[in-house]
């Protein structure tokens, strides 16, 4: 299938300053997705508060604004340049809420300008902790039992119903920020505050915790034919209740018989194909270590800091295919660029073996609480 | 730490740490083939398609999860070693019941670990499959060739499949299917979907298989060359004649040479579970299992009575057919999986609805 022959320009949104949970890897990526349209033949405007990174260098895109990523700036990038679409899907949480605000508010649509590689029901979907509880169980996917908040008070009358621990996941945020786990009522008050005031809705969700569950992270990739292939999948040695960031990963998954992979990989492509996203996505299980039970805890609709993992293991660079699928090219069609004779509708194998160990900032923060959980405090990662 | 030596056709020797059972005084020849999968190592060595091989595993740690009771897809594994990078003593899993090399042990099979799998791998990508003899360690290069210099049989199918018919009774659709050394997987799908399967050897004859009254005939996977057993054609051509067909890898070949077609050795096969296989008239790429020597000749599709429905995107083989008047079909990978994507399932349901209709 061509590729949408009416875009002819296209604007990316970058991830801008470097923040816990939303770092350098987007960088990676969004540079990867720059280049891979301009092989298109597209024309590419780039839009970065962050002026350092390569994705700025005056080589990489065709034009670039280094300018503050608020909906302001962004409309006026969008009236000046005249972009036939938005790729807002490789900078991370902070591009995907600025296109849903763009979408929602009826901009995009005003403007003529085609929102690409995602939807906006699809992020919806995916975020917002309610909607994409009821799409799991519409679709028969397991997620642990949940309650939407939008105060303590409900949060701490869910939690004497089903009983201590419970988990906060604050809506639309990264890294878990303001979240965390909550053993008895004092700490559901300090973290269940938290949560509220981190997300950007004011919603948390409140969550049995399936704490000390195998932690397993599947990268999946959908085309608009519905085809899809898993990149790869990672287990975090450390478990459920230690973010991922925080975690130390392998890929692929060590302790998982083919039944759990296939189990779940079969749950994945479920998962993404009930989204119908176009592109990459991340999806987080947990896994019981004794029972082939499982629940759904996260998905990401968009490239996220794992793809950056799952491409430097596997060398399947998960950017650059999901921005050629975001202008219509079909996995089927997309040249595998390593091999540059077969496409890049395949499942990596790998025949090594890769460990992702995270670095802490704590040499510098002498007197942080070390104590991991589901808020990410590592700055960094070394890979081997 | 025991040792074992592997030993090539092509004069190369790897010495590594024997895991399996010991081969004191005598040896172990068969056909050097590599996997890539990543998991299911249970599953692969159990696949009685295997018969008279050595599979290297690419993936350098195998055994990570054990073994146990439930992922056999045979209880009488037929390959003849295994050869792997690492193999950790113990396996971490919630079904762990004793570890791989303990399997192998039992099994009878020996193994190798801590070889460079990679360039062995390199090395049968270039030269095509070739023979390898699993030896002790203190063989001399002299009589390791001598082992090589055998020739490998071309009985396999007869040697795995069963010898008597076996009935697995179910409340719906009864199905034959055609033992050439047939995965667990391919019976329990059937069984799944409520068909009542009789299980016959690979060279049942019309009349027993018709005595059965069969509503439709599945043809298993097997070992060797499709061309060893050429005195079942016959029986395959009156089948489909009167029986809807759904046919599995060796299955799918047999079926392509009943009607015209041709078949042809790979280089080195496919041996994975991340082949994409294009349905043509969906327009879709599903990811597959395989485990296959041997193919389709594409070119001698258009003498046959079958088309082509399905091909690897990779390097245009077949991995689909259909009678273009019988309501027969095959595919040349797994849609049992085991191990693998789970992605093709839906053709047995595919095949059911055939018989319904």
């Amino acid at each position: 299938m061509p590729v949408h022959s009416h875009l002819k320009k296209v604007l990316v949104i970058g991830s801008g300053p470097i923040v816990i949970g939303q770092a350098a890897e987007f960088d990676y990526s969004g540079t990867q997705a720059v280049k891979s349209l301009i092989e298109e033949g597209i024309e590419v405007v780039l839009v970065n508060s962050n002026p350092a990174t390569i994705m700025t260098d005056k080589e990489t895109a065709h034009k670039v604004y280094i300018e503050p990523l608020t909906k302001e700036f962004l409309l006026k990038i969008i009236h000046k340049e005249k972009p036939d679409g938005l790729l807002p899907t490789l900078g991370g949480q902070t591009a995907l809420n600025l296109a849903v605000k763009l979408e929602e508010e009826g901009h995009l649509r005003r403007l003529g300008v085609q929102l690409l590689g995602c939807r906006v029901d699809t992020i919806q979907k995916a975020e917002d902790r309610k909607l994409f509880k009821n799409l799991m169980i519409e679709i028969g996917e397991p997620v642990p039992e949940s309650r939407i908040v939008n105060e303590l008070s409900e949060a701490l009358e869910f939690a004497e119903e089903i009983g201590y621990p419970v988990i906060v996941r604050p809506a639309f945020t990264l890294g878990g920020t303001g979240g965390g786990i909550a053993k008895n009522r004092d700490e559901l008050i300090i973290v269940g505050n938290s949560g509220l005031a981190a997300s950007p809705i004011q919603q948390c969700l409140i969550e049995r915790s399936i704490a000390g569950y195998k932690e397993i992270e599947y990268e999946v990739i959908r085309d608009s034919h519905d085809n899809c292939i898993i990149v790869c999948n990672m287990e975090n040695i450390d478990p459920v209740g230690i973010h991922t960031g925080d975690s130390i990963v392998l890929a692929p998954s060590q302790t998982l018989s083919d039944k759990e992979y296939q189990l779940l990989r079969t749950s994945a492509l479920k998962i993404i194909r009930s989204l119908k996203i176009e592109g990459g996505c991340n999806v987080q299980y947990a896994l019981d270590p004794n029972s082939f039970n499982y629940y759904v805890i996260e998905v990401n609709p968009r490239v996220s800091r794992s793809s950056a993992l799952a491409s430097k293991a596997t060398g399947y660079p998960i950017a650059k295919i999901a921005a050629k699928i975001a202008i219509g090219k079909t996995l089927d069609e997309i040249i595998n660029p390593v091999t540059k004779k077969t496409y890049a509708c395949f499942e990596p194998a790998l025949d090594y073996v890769v460990c992702k160990i995270p670095r802490w900032p704590f040499d510098k923060f002498i007197k942080a609480n070390r104590r991991l959980g589901t808020q990410m405090k590592a700055t960094g990662e070394v890979m081997a | 730490m025991k040792r074992i030596k592997l030993v090539l056709e092509n004069g190369d020797e790897y010495s590594g740490e024997s895991i399996g059972v010991d081969i004191d005084h005598s040896y172990s020849l068969g056909e050097l083939v590599f996997n890539t999968s990543m998991t299911g190592y249970q599953e692969i060595l159990s696949d009685p398609s295997y018969c008279d091989q050595m599979v290297v595993m690419t993936y350098p740690l195998i055994g990570n999860y054990g073994v146990n009771k439930d992922d056999f897809e045979s209880l009488t594994p037929a390959l003849k070693g295994l050869i792997v990078r690492e193999c950790p003593a113990e396996g971490s899993n919630w079904r762990n019941e004793y570890s791989l090399r303990e399997l192998l042990k039992r099994f009878k099979i020996p193994g190798i670990a801590g070889v460079d799998t990679r360039e062995l791998t390199k090395k049968i990508r270039n030269n095509g499959v070739m023979k390898a003899a699993l030896v002790p360690e203190n063989f001399n290069s002299q009589n390791a060739q001598a082992v090589l210099s055998k020739v490998i049989g071309t009985d396999q199918i007869s040697r795995v499949s069963t010898k008597n018919p076996i009935h697995f009774p179910g409340s719906g659709k009864r199905v034959i299917l055609i033992d050439f050394g047939y995965k667990k997987n391919i019976l329990r799908s059937l069984l799944v979907r409520g068909c009542d399967v009789v299980v016959v050897p690979w060279n049942a004859s019309l009349e027993l298989i018709q005595s059965y009254r069969p509503e439709g005939i599945v043809m298993s996977n097997g070992p060797g060359n499709p061309k060893d057993v050429v005195e079942v054609l016959p029986v395959i051509r009156e089948l489909q004649k009167r029986y809807p067909m759904f046919s599995i890898c060796m299955g799918h070949q047999l079926f392509a040479l009943a009607n015209g077609a041709d078949t042809e050795k790979l280089k080195f096969g496919h041996r994975g579970g991340n082949h994409p296989v294009k349905d043509l008239r969906l327009g879709k790429v599903f990811m597959s299992s395989q485990n296959h020597g041997y193919a389709v000749t594409s070119n001698s599709i258009q003498n046959s009575e079958l088309e082509i429905t399905q091909i690897n995107i990779n390097d245009n083989t077949v991995e689909g057919l259909r009678h273009k008047s019988l309501p027969a079909f095959s595919v040349q990978y797994h849609p049992e999986a085991c191990p693998g994507p789970e992605d093709t399932g839906w053709l047995f349901d595919d095949f059911l609805k055939t018989i319904r209709n």
